[in-house]
């Protein structure tokens, strides 16, 4: 029964693709079915914006669900579920008033709830999943009184309604509903703060299920802030801007550090969702903030390298976690520091997580590194704009986005060099299998996918400056060269990832065709590692993630606070000799100690507190009743 | 710092010229090392049980005095990257295989030289029961640089008479 | 057209330069403490033996370690087309500026990381993981520099940023453009394997950085591992040469300037070898850990010089 419900998510997936790309193009429809509830009824419509993200959607549900056609064999539940997630996450980006919005938002997040339980017998996915549902309705509630307040100011709980009547709101209610929004659709994206239930759900749910999440769920989140920020309300101040760049910047930062020191497979790469998100973060309040400095031909340039990043962090990612799957599913670990050697285990796997980590690390020419140029050339054309207080923000962005770079090259160079190379660590990593065809084929799409975007990015940034332009009210998409060369404002920058790939092929390929004529390299010998004559070498003389990981704890210790446990245990009848050693050096979670847990422990005393008129007497309950409904004659 | 430049100013270069006969055989080095070397050995050292007192003697090597780079000749730190392994001391048993993998580890073509008493054929350790022998009985040998230890003049007069032999 | 030719000539040049460079640094370093040291064309003759030799590879290696010298070689062939050495516009096309440069090198970072990994020996994963921390530090600040200087010119075209600076002397001393000179001096130590970060003559493995991951190569796999080094710590040094005294570089192709661009070029790398030379002779190396304190520092300079370009007029 499962195999047809992922075939129709397949299908599914094909045709959204292609309705998604015709909406980017100009296929602008509305729909109504005005009767079936109160409030405005279902209504969905296409613009753009909706055909750009409907597209991304239904696009990496194909080779996820490609994926899942393969992990039902083994376990077969969930595949409704699963085609509802997709569903949901399609009809988000078209609905067109708060009532659709809201329950297809809604509808979204129990699926993936439901699906981070999927395999919920161990404590720790009943954990991620109920943090997952309390921090999701946390954020629902920021959506809902957002959402309520702009419908009672303006009337009406279209977001056409909304449109038009953002310009006639005062700042002042503009700036609390922008607020509200942002921080509930920040919530869903993963920005910190309010990441905390994204590195414990995404890895708790199967991995094809992981990587719609971290592919395309989180950058609904995204939509929702481009929704909010530039299209319903309109656009705002500067501060806006600057505070969603300022807090991608420290999502970047923060998302990319804790990656680093995590050694598991798969909530390391929910960190790098973070990261992303707040590389995404930092084009989109470039955008805003060129827009509330009246340029809107920059602020066009901010968003489509938002919107370009958005695309190819769903590639990229899939990609990693179908890979990280397949390894999950061959070795039955996701602990990195039990992996390794499995490049001649598992070549296909291994290939695409090392065209992944490339992609994701944004070295050329693959389209990591093209979206984050296009961010960085977006962060560099404040010059232009005269604000100094607006350029030093600008400054702190270039930044952290440059310090991301390095340290995401660093984390992926551990991600795979650890878990692919060298000698394997366990038994289970010894022995591991390459996936099935469905897999390989998945992963195929994507790395093919994480090309084309590299390669093409003449023909898709000014696809996406298209998707931009009505945004931030720029009169026509600014000129972005053609052929093979992009081109920023004349002269100011320019990139040609063609040419570059070209060149770096051409650059392998004369060496090694002039060496080998002349006869370079005919013979080799095979012989072991150097190991300085030791014996044998074993896994064990490996180097481990937590020491490729131990530099960047002790340089970054003032963000990680380690905790150093050193625990001996000696021979009762000498303390000289030792028969057991426990060494653990953990970090401490930042947001967890000084936000989360003070703000659990006024809940718990209030409730406590409130317990106190919780007496159980049905007499008192009537009281109250009396007294609450005084309270409401008086107050009329 | 400054006053570590003034100190190297003011010492200028030490390095001793050459007795007559080294440098001979230098120029001799260069010419056949040209053909087989390319002008350029790279020495991987191998301690198989030493006393240390050939290491001092080789660690001299490199000081200002002899200069060992000026022919082209550089201590590098792996088999991988070396031409010739340096090996000294009578080969205890515990050396022995440690030896054999660094000989088995080092690229072809390349160079065995024994230097002191000792790795030609156990020295005044020979006979003891944690001594297997020579190099010679664990790996092919090139050639012998005798002394007990032999001073970085006769080091880099036999480096270089080896390198002589290889031509015929 | 011209540009072609030129980006082929310059880059043509750059590989062929490289290994002399290094021997100069060398023999002058020698000669300043006391030695006579091995002949300036000394990496030419290393480099011709290694292509001789058979290289010795590891059956606990993969493909990774295979391909990386490759790679690394053209790594540093493409961004000697992209650099500006002896001309302004070198490129091919304009195919990108310094964050294309510094992702390539990044590349091959990446890449020599992993083969550092690849083989198993402790060794090999203590200077991946040594070198990415660096580099993970360095290469933002080479950016931000850069940024420094490209908010000034206008435009982050790395032949645009020289031609607009040159023809404004005055900007060379200003604050700002010499707190980049400086994150950008600290970190090419660091990015090139010299002295105080790393020490490219060590044997001893526990302090090694760069050496340590290539421990494993041999025959013609070291050689080009070798000479991309060359490569590199040319690159960066022409880049500062010229990004921080963009005199006497030519914007065309005719003979004379040709000449001189060489010439200007040759006289402003003599100068930074003889700079490096004196520096690694008088310094001692850092503590490993101290290092990212050093890298902080020019990180810091580096944000600093951006604000100051933004915001000083």
């Amino acid at each position: 029964m499962s195999a047809p419900g992922y075939l129709s998510a397949v299908l599914l997936g094909v045709l959204g693709t292609a309705g998604g790309l015709a909406g980017m193009l100009g296929w602008t429809w509305q729909l109504g079915l005005h009767e079936a509830l109160p409030a405005g009824g279902l209504r969905l419509a296409m613009d753009p914006l909706s055909g750009l993200f409907v597209a991304l959607v239904a696009a990496t549900a194909v080779p996820t669900s490609l994926a899942g056609l393969e992990y039902a064999r083994r376990d077969g539940r969930g595949w409704l579920v699963y085609l509802g997630f997709v569903g949901a996450m399609i009809a988000v980006p078209l609905a067109a008033n708060a009532l659709t919005f809201l329950l297809a938002w809604e509808l979204m997040s129990l699926a993936s709830y439901s699906l981070v339980l999927h395999r919920g017998r161990s404590d720790e996915s009943v954990r991620a999943a109920w943090v997952y549902a309390v921090m999701t309705h946390a954020g629902l509630g920021f959506l809902l009184t957002g959402m309520l307040l702009l419908g009672a100011w303006t009337g009406s709980l279209a977001f056409a309604d909304w449109r038009a009547a953002a310009p006639m709101l005062t700042p002042t209610a503009r700036g609390v509903a922008f607020a509200l929004l942002a921080l509930g659709f920040a919530a869903k994206a993963g920005a910190i703060p309010l990441h905390v239930w994204l590195p414990l759900a995404h890895p708790a749910a199967p991995s094809h299920v992981s990587a719609l999440m971290s592919g395309v769920m989180i950058k609904l989140g995204i939509y929702g802030l481009l929704r909010a920020g530039l299209d319903w309300l309109g656009g705002g101040p500067a501060w806006w801007g600057v505070a969603v760049m300022l807090a991608g910047a420290v999502s970047a930062l923060v998302g990319v550090l804790y990656a680093l020191v995590d050694h598991d497979l798969k909530r390391l790469l929910a960190f790098h969702s973070i990261e992303n998100v707040g590389i995404i973060l930092i084009g989109l309040g470039a955008g805003m903030t060129f827009r509330a400095a009246a340029r809107p031909d920059l602020a066009v340039l901010g968003v489509a390298a938002a919107l370009y990043h958005t695309v190819n962090h769903a590639a990229f990612k899939s990609l990693l976690f179908l890979a990280a799957g397949a390894v999950l599913h061959s070795t039955g670990t996701r602990n990195m520091e039990h992996l390794g050697g499995l490049i001649s285990r598992m070549p296909w796997t291994a290939a695409a997580f090392l065209v992944g980590s490339v992609a994701i690390a944004g070295l050329p020419p693959l389209n990591g590194f093209v979206s984050e140029w296009l961010t960085f050339q977006a962060l560099l054309h404040s010059l232009t704009v005269p604000r100094a207080g607006l350029n030093l923000a600008f400054a702190a962005a270039m930044a952290a986005l440059a310090l991301t770079a390095g340290l995401a090259l660093a984390c992926f160079v551990k991600a795979f060099g650890i878990t692919f190379l060298a000698l394997p660590r366990s038994p289970a990593a010894a022995q591991a299998r390459e996936s099935g065809r469905p897999v390989r084929g998945a992963m195929g799409l994507l790395v093919l996918a994480c090309g084309a975007l590299g390669l093409g990015p003449t023909l898709i940034v000014p696809a996406l400056a298209q998707v931009a332009v009505p945004l931030v009210g720029a009169p026509a998409p600014p000129a972005l060269g053609g052929g093979l060369t992009l081109r920023l404002s004349g002269d100011f920058a320019s990139l040609s990832t063609p040419v570059v790939a070209v060149a770096l092929a051409l650059g392998v390929a004369l060496p090694l065709a002039g060496l080998g004529l002349a006869g370079v390299g005919r013979r080799r010998r095979i012989s072991e590692t150097w190991g300085c004559g030791r014996l044998v070498q074993t896994a064990r003389m490996e180097y481990t993630a937590t020491a490729f990981a131990n530099p960047f704890k002790r340089v970054f210790d003032f963000f990680y606070r380690p905790v150093r446990q050193l625990d001996i245990e000696v021979h009762p009848e000498s303390r000289l000799f030792v028969r057991r050693i426990a060494y653990e050096n953990p970090i401490r979670p930042l947001f967890e100690e000084w936000l989360y847990r003070p703000a659990l422990g006024v809940l718990h005393r209030s409730a406590r507190r409130l317990q106190a008129i919780q007496s159980g007497s049905a007499n008192a309950y009537l009281l109250y009743i009396l007294g609450a409904l005084l309270a409401l004659l008086v107050l009329r | 710092m400054l006053r570590q430049l003034r100190l190297a100013w003011r010492t200028g270069v030490v390095t001793e010229p050459p007795p007559g006969q080294t440098e001979a055989l230098g120029a001799e080095l260069r010419r056949l090392a040209h053909r087989r070397f390319g002008r350029s050995l790279h020495i991987r050292h191998v301690d198989a049980g030493s006393c240390n007192a050939c290491e001092l003697e080789i660690a001299g090597l490199a000081g200002p005095h002899y200069d060992l780079e000026r022919y082209g000749l550089r201590l590098v730190a792996s088999p991988r990257h070396a031409d010739c392994l340096l090996v000294t001391g009578p080969v205890t048993l515990n050396m022995a295989e440690p030896l054999r993998r660094t000989y088995e580890a080092t690229p072809d073509p390349k160079l065995v030289v024994v230097v002191g008493d000792c790795g030609r054929d156990g020295g005044i350790y020979r006979g003891s029961y944690a001594v297997l022998g020579g190099v010679g009985d664990v790996v092919p040998v090139d050639a012998v640089i005798p002394g007990c230890p032999p001073s970085p003049r006769a080091l880099l007069a036999g480096l270089l008479a080896l390198l002589g032999r290889l031509d015929r | 057209m011209e540009s072609l030719l030129a980006g082929l000539l310059q880059a043509a040049l750059a590989a062929a330069a490289a290994p002399l460079l290094t021997g100069v640094l060398r023999t002058l370093k020698a000669r300043l403490v006391g030695r006579r040291g091995p002949s300036v064309l000394q990496p030419y003759a290393d480099l011709r033996k290694l292509l001789g030799k058979e290289p010795v590879i590891s059956p606990t290696t993969s493909w990774i370690f295979r391909v990386t010298p490759w790679l690394l070689a053209s790594t540093s062939l493409v961004a000697a087309l992209l650099v500006p050495l002896v001309f302004t516009r070198p490129t091919l096309v304009p195919a990108g500026n310094i964050i294309l440069v510094m992702s390539l090198f990044m590349l091959a970072t990446f890449f020599l990381a992993l083969a550092g990994l690849d083989a198993g020996s402790a060794f090999g994963g203590l200077g991946a993981s040594r070198s990415v921390a660096l580099a993970a530090l360095a290469e933002p600040t080479v950016i931000l520099a850069v940024f420094a200087l490209a908010i000034r010119a206008g435009t982050s075209d790395l032949g645009g940023i020289i031609e607009r600076l040159a023809a404004e002397p005055a900007q060379a001393v200003a604050p700002g453009h010499l707190l980049a000179l400086a994150a950008f001096f600290i970190v090419m130590l660091a990015e090139t394997g010299r002295l105080p970060v790393d020490n490219p003559a060590t044997h001893l493995e526990l302090t090694m950085i760069h050496e340590a991951m290539v421990l494993e190569y041999s025959g013609h796999y070291l050689a080009l591992v070798e000479w991309a080094s060359a490569m590199k710590f040319l690159l960066f040094l022409a880049l500062l040469a010229n990004l921080f005294f963009p005199f006497g570089v030519p914007a065309s192709l005719a003979p004379g300037p040709l000449i001189l661009g060489v010439a200007a070029l040759a006289a402003k790398l003599a100068g930074l070898v003889v700079a490096l030379a004196l520096i690694e002779t008088a310094v001692a190396k850092l503590r490993l850990f101290r290092v990212p304190e050093l890298l902080a520092g020019s990180f810091a300079l580096g944000v600093v010089s951006v604000t100051s370009a933004f915001v000083l007029p």
